[in-house]
């Protein structure tokens, strides 16, 4: 059996959010009962555009119950530009993660959500998984949907790829294919620089101090505090992050080049580019 | 909560009996068989009774029976060490149906200039017996199918099957591990030539088991280094497991009877309580030629380890022929074998009983499982269309 997070059991043993919205706005289905699991997700939005009810009915396992449930809370109150950002990473994060072999319970998710909203903004029933050609046939994945779990999730190895969309995980035939598409998402990448992690988009105030502490803790603090001196965060507003020099940092004649060239340049590069950083004297 | 164990085809609980006999082989008599003093000396007598304990349960004789590491071990020799001793001849049949520890082992003879040949089973799970007599030829080394199934229970008319390899010169091997202490089996008036046995399956200890091989079998040893087990199977005796394993097998032949009356009755009981209370389920396996403990039963519309984790609420374990459980992505092979429809393999559970388990533990599972499967088929879009 496998070892779930306690939110993943609580969603799956209390799914939020299960049925059938009446007169949706946008419906988005996939998965098959050969794959063995399948998620129909329906949707209403209110006079803003943001998402009012959304409803969703799953076949599969307690991960992929759990995920779609997370996937309805998720979006719950958003536009449908906010829910598009969400990524199946998200979804498994707000679940307390997934195991790996698990993942492809996450990517269902985020698959019948652009299909919903496919299905609103043009009103055609999208049957996501025909998108590009067939590579697996066994799972019925295209190449598309490989090179985007590839990209997303920043993808290595065939197996990680079965984990997260299941291609491959059948008679095997398909593995060479994925293996090529792998070399050529990864190639691209490196040709586009796109090495250093994206910057997320549509942070709430909160989530945005916590990532600013994130990268203060990881990716600042440590050379600092090899040099005999540290940093703390004393307050965020707006894009105005003000902060505190201590110990040998304090008194240092270089730490106003400390505060642009390394605390502000980092932030900007994995929060925000609008970031400014103010010292507390 | 007190625990519902319905899971007796993966594994089974240590009788008490046997812990008591295995424990002062721990503690107190820790000599080695094989030393000259009487320390090590009264550890082998009491191998030698486990030995005839053994023998008795399967009705041969003592010495055509060699301790093993348990059920893969003994399938694996099996395998390899017939071939070892028929060079000349280049093919294995076995079944789609068998336990990997004979379909991988059997499998990875390809390689080696082997034809390896698996006989395809029928939706109830029966062999194709047809195809087994076309199959076998003078070039056959070795016939490998199971008495019975894990996961569905189906017997195999294993005799018939013997004297099917035998018409053309082929050695019969049998993966006993599930039939051993459920079903009568008999050594002396079988054809029979090689049989698997594991410990853990008949409320022995993990980690021992035998390989059963008839007098006058040419078997080449697997594994090799002193003279333990008559220089068959090299290796320290791991001689409280075998005691436990001894003890496991004379309370079996004791329990047989019960095993095929009372369990058997608590398992027809549950399998027809679910099946009138569940619409769009049905039992996966020969409706006659059955384990008296094992009923697979598919739950079509949902997946099975949704609905193991909702039974495991309640303290009820069972397991699951669907893929979401064991990491791989396919419904069990064995359900894929005998066609069953994937609407239905994804949410198959299989519930195997024992002598330990009573009429309120039935009772409470065919109450507590038909919500859990309404539940399960409400979330489900395919579910709802059903209805
Ligand atoms: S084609 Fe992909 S696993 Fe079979």
């Amino acid at each position: 059996m496998w070892d779930y997070a306690e939110k993943v059991k609580e969603h799956f043993l209390n799914p939020r959010n299960v049925g059938e919205v009446e007169n949706p706005d946008g419906v988005g289905e996939v998965g098959s009962l050969a794959c063995g699991d399948a998620l129909k997700l329906t949707f209403k939005l209110d006079d803003e555009g943001k998402i009012e009810d959304v409803k969703f009915q799953t076949f599969g396992c307690a991960s992929a119950i759990a995920s779609s449930s997370a996937l309805t809370e998720l979006i719950k109150g958003k536009t449908l530009e906010e829910a598009e950002s969400i990524t199946n990473r998200d979804i498994a994060d707000f679940l307390g993660g997934l195991p790996d072999e698990k993942m492809h319970c996450s990517v269902m998710g985020k698959e019948a959500l652009e299909a919903a909203i496919e299905n609103y903004r043009t009103g055609e029933t999208v049957t996501h998984e025909m998108e590009g050609d067939v590579v697996c046939t066994c799972f019925g994945i295209t190449d598309h949907e490989i090179e985007e779990v590839v990209r997303d999730n920043n993808l290595e190895t065939v197996e990680q790829v079965t984990n997260y969309c299941k291609a491959g995980g059948g008679c095997g035939g398909c593995t060479g294919e994925i293996e090529k598409i792998i070399q050529r998402v990864r190639g691209e990448k490196k040709e586009s620089g796109e090495q250093k992690p994206k910057r997320p988009k549509n942070l709430t105030n909160i989530q945005k101090i916590q990532l600013i502490q994130e990268i203060i803790n990881e990716q600042v603090r440590p050379s600092l505090k090899a040099d005999g001196g540290d940093l703390d965060l004393i307050d965020v507003v707006g894009d105005d992050v003000i902060v505190a020099f201590r110990g040998m940092c304090a008194n240092c004649k270089m730490a106003e080049l400390t505060l642009t060239d390394v605390v502000q340049a980092k932030l900007r590069e994995y929060v925000s580019e609008d970031i400014n950083v103010y010292e507390k004297k | 909560m007190d625990t519902i164990y319905l899971d007796n085809n993966a594994t089974t609980q240590v009788a008490e009996e046997v812990f008591a006999d295995m424990k002062p082989y721990f503690t107190e008599y820790y000599g080695n068989p094989s030393s000259m003093h009487t320390f090590g000396g009264q550890v082998g007598r009491k191998l030698t009774e486990a030995r005839n304990r053994c023998a008795s349960l399967i009705g041969c004789d003592p010495s055509e029976i060699t301790f093993t590491s348990g059920g893969t071990e003994s399938d694996n020799w099996a395998i390899r060490g017939i071939l070892a001793a028929t060079p000349n001849r280049r093919k294995i049949i076995t079944s789609r149906v068998e336990h990997p520890a004979v379909l991988t082992m059997s499998r990875s003879m390809a390689p080696h200039g082997y034809n390896v040949v698996e006989i395809d089973v029928d939706e109830n799970g029966r062999l194709d017996i047809d195809q087994l007599e076309k199959e076998v030829d003078e070039d056959t080394a070795l016939v490998t199918i199971m008495w019975a199934n894990n996961e569905t229970g189906t017997i195999f008319p294993v005799e018939k099957i013997a004297e099917t390899a035998h018409n053309s010169g082929a050695v019969f091997h049998t993966d006993a591990v599930q039939a051993v202490g459920k079903i009568p089996v008999d050594m002396a008036e079988s054809k029979i030539d090689l049989l698997s046995v594991s410990g853990h399956k008949l409320h022995g200890p993990k980690g021992i088991g035998f390989l059963y091989v008839r007098k006058g079998v040419m078997l080449r040893p697997f594994i090799k280094g002193g003279h333990q087990e008559s220089g068959r199977r090299a290796g320290t005796e791991n001689t409280a497991g075998i005691i436990g394993l001894g003890k496991a097998c004379q309370l079996a032949e004791q329990n047989i009877e019960k095993e095929n009356t009372e369990v058997k009755r608590l398992r027809d009981k549950l399998e027809a309580g679910l099946l009138e209370k569940c619409p769009h389920a049905f039992v996966n396996g020969d409706s006659e030629n059955r384990l008296p403990n094992t009923t697979s039963i598919s739950f079509e519309y949902i997946e099975g380890e949704a609905i193991l984790l909702m039974l495991d609420k309640y303290g009820i374990c069972a397991s699951s022929g669907s893929a979401c459980t064991s990491g791989s992505l396919e419904p069990s092979h064995v359900l894929r074998a005998m066609g069953v429809p994937f609407t239905a393999a994804h949410g198959s559970i299989r519930f195997s009983l024992s002598i330990y388990n009573n009429e309120n533990e039935i009772d409470k599972v065919i109450e507590v499982m038909p919500p859990v499967i309404k539940r399960l088929r409400e979330l489900s879009p395919f579910g709802r269309r059903q209805k």
